[in-house]
């Protein structure tokens, strides 16, 4: 299977964890990931808070590369996935304002464009995925954290579940994980306040934690690199300001994939993080 | 002193967001959503109201727009199918052209960071764009210790990437400047 594969600009930085573990079980999935050509950053938060009409135009580049590549488009990060989708519906979706001609950029929509997550739900049996798992996580006991732009608004995302979405918790449950349920999936970790309102987010997050401890987990899981920094690299400080410390490693999906694959390189991916996971997987006999 | 003018912010607001901003009738499920109320000076569906009353001054000056997260819980939600996240963006869009609260500067100067560092590139260079917002908001030293983590875990490049995207780049931007919408 083929596609094209939209990394976004942290996956190259910040979230390298999460581009080294998506190319790794993507291979040993048989998905072929073609990275975009020459793409470009989709805007982010930025672009929309600042200007409508740029927040539109940098992401519909991106689609009229993958257009031309003729593949169907995996994104791995909820933002860029997002304004994608956002482009999408204004260039080619029901309502289309066709901002082609003053854009001067040219999309039919003659593409599929995925989240990651979505696209390894529906294209991969849980069969599939099963048969790979050579290392159950037995013992791991995970809170599956979607946050909010993979799934909102769901008219632009076509999520199809985006208030208790289960694609996530299903996964981790293929993959041998003790998954816990919770209300707080897709409760927001404050996203580019981390940069602009700092406290704030520390709030976000210490909100996350606690109810993920009232859950019962011991870890969270991710498919967003915001998501990630956010609840992975501020845990001292989240601790401080809380009078009580927080220690709970914050997983790519992916990675949890490739460490349940036996894939040799998961050790690396998890030596990149902020909050060391490898204590918590030693004890649970996984690492 | 109050300036009530119910038919030009409303019709304003409308135009520049293309959302029915006056079907609002405050069924309050945009703030009880909201998980940045908690630092906003006036929650979301008081924002629209006052919107809807003309009250234009309050609500550029408001910080309520400055601290969304851009979560679209509330855009999700809204039985009226109004995209509020969208109308917050207009919001802050128009109160920065009216002169910002220096106290909400940050989110400013994130933005034109970020903007700024993929106008140059073509995509973030993160370290640069770090740098950047930094020395911007004159706070140099915060995170220091996470920097030189994420560098010791070569997570933050040192170098930008050269490509070919930045000519195109450039030029989006130009162009939508010139549109602004």
């Amino acid at each position: 299977m083929n596609v094209s594969y939209y990394p976004g600009c942290s996956l190259h930085g910040t979230a390298r964890e999460y581009d080294e573990s998506v190319r790794a079980v993507c291979g040993v999935l048989g998905v072929k990931l073609d990275e975009l050509h020459d793409w470009n950053c989709c805007g982010a938060s930025s672009a929309h808070s600042v200007n409508e009409a740029l927040s539109i135009a940098l992401p519909a580049r991106n689609l009229e590369i993958a257009e031309k590549a003729g593949q169907d488009l995996v994104v791995p990060c909820a933002a860029c996935y997002q304004r994608l989708k956002r482009a999408e519906k204004r260039l080619a979706g029901p309502s289309r304002t066709s901002g082609k001609d003053e854009l001067g950029i040219h999309y039919e929509g003659k593409i599929k464009i995925n989240h990651l997550l979505d696209f390894l739900s529906h294209h991969v049996s849980e069969r599939d995925i099963k048969a790979k798992v050579q290392k159950p996580l037995a013992g791991l006991k995970p809170v599956a954290y979607y946050g909010c732009l993979a799934m909102r608004p769901p008219k632009v995302t076509d999520a199809a579940n985006s208030e208790d979405p289960q694609t996530m918790d299903s996964l981790l449950c293929a993959l041998g994980a003790e998954v816990k349920p919770w209300s707080y999936k897709t409760d927001c970790c404050g996203g580019g306040l981390s940069f602009t309102r700092r406290d704030v987010m520390n709030e976000f997050v210490k909100r996350l934690f606690d109810m993920a401890g009232e859950a019962g987990a011991d870890c969270l899981v991710t498919a967003c690199p915001l998501c990630q920094a956010n609840l992975d690299n501020y845990q001292a400080e989240v601790s401080q300001r809380a009078g009580k410390v927080y220690d709970l490693p914050v997983f790519y999906f992916t990675e949890l994939m490739g460490l349940a694959f036996g894939l040799p390189g998961a050790r690396g991916w998890f030596g990149r993080h902020i909050t060391d996971p490898r204590p918590l997987l030693q004890q649970r006999g996984l690492l | 002193m109050v300036t009530v003018s119910p038919s030009t912010f409303i019709r304003d607001i409308e135009a520049l967001s293309g959302e029915k901003v006056s079907t609002c009738f405050q069924c309050q499920k945009c703030s009880n959503g909201c998980p940045a109320t908690i630092a906003m000076e006036i929650a979301p569906h008081r924002l629209i109201h006052m919107m809807q009353l003309g009250l234009r001054d309050q609500v550029l000056r408001s910080n309520t727009a400055w601290v969304c997260a851009a979560c679209e819980t509330c855009t999700a939600r809204c039985p009226n199918d109004i995209d509020i996240a969208h109308v917050l963006d207009i919001v802050r869009q128009m109160s920065e052209r009216a002169g910002a609260r220096p106290d909400l500067q940050d989110t400013v100067r994130f933005h034109s960071a970020f903007l700024s560092s993929v106008r140059r590139h073509g995509k973030v260079f993160e370290l640069g764009m770090m740098a950047d917002y930094k020395l911007r908001t004159r706070n140099l030293f915060q995170d220091i210790g996470l920097a030189l983590s994420l560098l010791r875990k070569g997570k933050l490049k040192l170098l930008p990437r050269r490509l070919s995207a930045g000519r195109p780049v450039k030029d989006i931007f130009r162009r939508t400047e010139k549109a602004g919408r």
